[in-house]
């Protein structure tokens, strides 16, 4: 015997009093004769979904927060919450990009921070490449190269810079130099585990249907390896950035970090919070070209995208 | 673990019998499994190979992993064309017997010879994710028609169309029938398979059984199943071997008529001793 119970009475359910009977019933009680009674609930109950709730688009989700970030701004400096010498507002930093672009020394400063880390990224994504290739197929040479990196690692690059300088000034190549350095541990480490980490079975699987050496480099373990190397890349150009900014503080007379320097002894604010502006979207492009690049070269891939 | 690249062949004892006895040592196929030729000068076969050549020929082999024995001895010969079934608990020793015929393992004592043209169908389908399904199926051949006999050999699994198709999207049973392509656009003499259907639902599996049946008959391979499965061994194969602690203990010929059903007497006879042999007595009434 079944009696449905609404919503409302499922709180009564202890006192096993009968409730007036529901169009959609949130609970039941079912008694089977000589068998204690057996109380039904919805699962769903409370949670289901009515009508198709209205999605935002991804995309615009993703804009948002900068978006709330960019208003927080404008209102506390256009409520003069902040003076314009602590915090320049929009309007002011929008105004020294237009009087830089002018003049031409935003352009000639991208250009040169540009060329430093492309350079450099170049150089240490070769680098820690070829070095995680290397330790990655040869037993012995990963017995050397591993050990020797994984003791590098430790000290921090930025310690470095004093020596960088003696051995090879405070030019050009020793800003490349440093960022080179920098990339080249975050594309070996990660290119090396993915290496070690590609699937044996896998591998095993190649062996049996005839693959040789090199078809098994090129089938099995570059695009297994393709994850981790990714993963490393978008890692080392965030730190070609912070290097950058590092290897423009010194001596130089071009380049974002030098136009920053130069703003804060001229007083200007605005060109700083401009540098700032100019470094948040070099990252964000940045990461869309790493992104875009995973998306054609991981296309196989159904992870999990969250929800 | 690392991939395995490079064969270590310092580790091994160059006296080593599977190098002294009988062809080359596999060039290409890795391992210490020599080549032998399908017609083959075999004389010292078992009574189903004599005169007919084998697939399979092994004598004394041994395998060892530390302390542990885990191959004692085995003698084994498969004709060209016959259907052997292994059974064994886990643990018997199973998978690396299809192990040392594939050539994965290097550690071995005895003669082995092996079909030159061999396939392995595993228990996971071991399908690269990151190409579509046709170039999983032709991995490692070469050749103009080698797309045309991938498309074909998709065909006879039943799998036309599913060409481009990532195999993430496939489900267990095609992914799967994909590996038995695989294997198959190869035309192998042995055909080895571990535990190929252990991980799919029983539904599945029914349509399976009768897609390696056809596979079979039409491609004529000799073939080496692994399973713990004793119905499954009696329903596919000519022959089963059981292997107990590193040593064959039974090996006995399946004489059911075919179409072989799980009611026939016969059937139920033989999943009798079988499960008696692998140390289940319990279910001496059939039923399971």
């Amino acid at each position: 015997m079944t009696e449905l119970i609404s919503h409302r009475d499922v709180a009564r359910l202890r006192t096993a009093s009968p409730g007036p009977l529901a169009a959609e019933p949130a609970a039941a009680v079912v008694t089977t004769p000589g068998r204690p009674p057996v109380v039904l609930v919805d699962p769903t109950a409370g949670r289901r979904r009515t009508t198709r709730r209205r999605r935002v688009p991804p995309e615009v989700r993703r804009f948002l927060g900068p978006a709330l970030l960019f208003a927080l701004w404008w209102a506390v400096t256009g409520l003069g919450l902040v003076s314009d010498r602590a915090l320049a507002s929009p309007a002011a930093v929008l105004g020294a990009a237009r009087e830089l672009w002018r003049s031409g020394d935003l352009v000639d400063s991208l250009g040169a921070s540009l060329y430093r880390v492309g350079a450099g990224v170049l150089f240490g994504v070769g680098i820690g490449l070829a070095l995680a290739v290397v330790a990655g197929f040869f037993r012995a040479a990963s017995d050397v190269v591993d050990s020797a990196m994984n003791f590098l690692r430790t000290i921090p690059v930025i310690a470095l810079l004093p020596l960088i300088i003696v051995w090879i000034g405070i030019g050009e190549s020793a800003k490349i130099f440093l960022i080179t350095v920098g990339v080249a541990f975050p594309i070996y480490m990660n290119t090396y585990a993915a290496i070690r980490g590609v699937d044996a079975r896998l591998v095993e699987a190649g062996q049996t249907f005839g693959l040789g050496r090199f078809g098994l480099v090129r089938s099995v373990i570059v695009p297994g390896a393709a994850p981790g190397f990714l993963v490393g890349l978008r890692w080392a150009l965030g730190v070609a950035w912070l290097l950058l900014v590092f290897a423009e503080q010194v001596n130089t007379d071009s380049g974002l970090g030098y136009l920053l320097n130069s703003a804060q002894s001229w007083n200007r604010t605005d060109i700083i919070v401009l540098c700032l502006v100019v470094y948040g979207i070099l990252g964000l492009v940045s990461d869309g070209l790493v992104r875009i690049l995973e998306r054609t070269l991981l296309s196989w891939r159904r992870g999990f995208d969250g929800t | 673990m690392a991939p395995r690249l490079r064969r270590n062949v310092s580790t091994q004892d160059p006296q080593h019998p599977a190098y002294a006895a009988g062809a080359d040592p596999a060039p290409g196929v890795g391992g210490g499994v020599a080549v032998l030729a399908r017609a083959g000068t075999d004389d010292a076969g078992g009574p189903a190979a004599a005169g007919r050549g084998a697939a399979v020929r092994v004598r004394g082999l041994r395998r060892v992993f530390g302390e542990h024995v885990v191959l004692d001895g085995l003698d084994l010969t498969i004709a060209p064309g016959e259907f052997v079934a292994l059974l064994g608990r886990s643990g018997s020793g199973k998978s690396t017997l299809i192990r040392i015929l594939g050539g994965f393992d290097d550690g071995v004592e005895g003669e082995v010879l092996a079909a030159r043209r061999r396939s392995v169908v595993f228990q996971e389908s071991r399908l690269l994710p990151w190409k579509r399904v046709l170039p999983n199926v032709t991995l490692g051949l070469s050749g103009r028609d080698v797309a045309d006999r991938g498309r074909a050999a998709l065909a006879e699994v039943g799998l036309s169309g599913r060409e481009r198709s990532w195999p993430a999207t496939l489900s267990g049973g095609e992914a799967q029938r994909v590996a038995l392509a695989r294997a198959l656009v190869r035309e192998p003499e042995l055909l080895m398979l571990d535990e190929p259907f252990g991980a799919l639902d029983a539904l599945t599996r029914i349509r399976m059984h009768a897609l390696l049946q056809q596979l079979c008959r039409r491609h004529q391979p000799a073939v080496l199943f692994v399973t713990h499965d004793v119905d499954e061994a009696i329903l596919l194969a000519d022959r089963v071997i059981v292997l107990t602690e590193g040593r064959f203990s039974l090996d006995v010929p399946v004489d059911v008529a075919s179409p072989r059903r799980r009611t026939d007497p016969a059937f139920d006879r033989l999943r009798v001793t079988l499960l008696a042999e692998l140390g289940v007595d319990d279910l001496a009434d059939g039923s399971h």
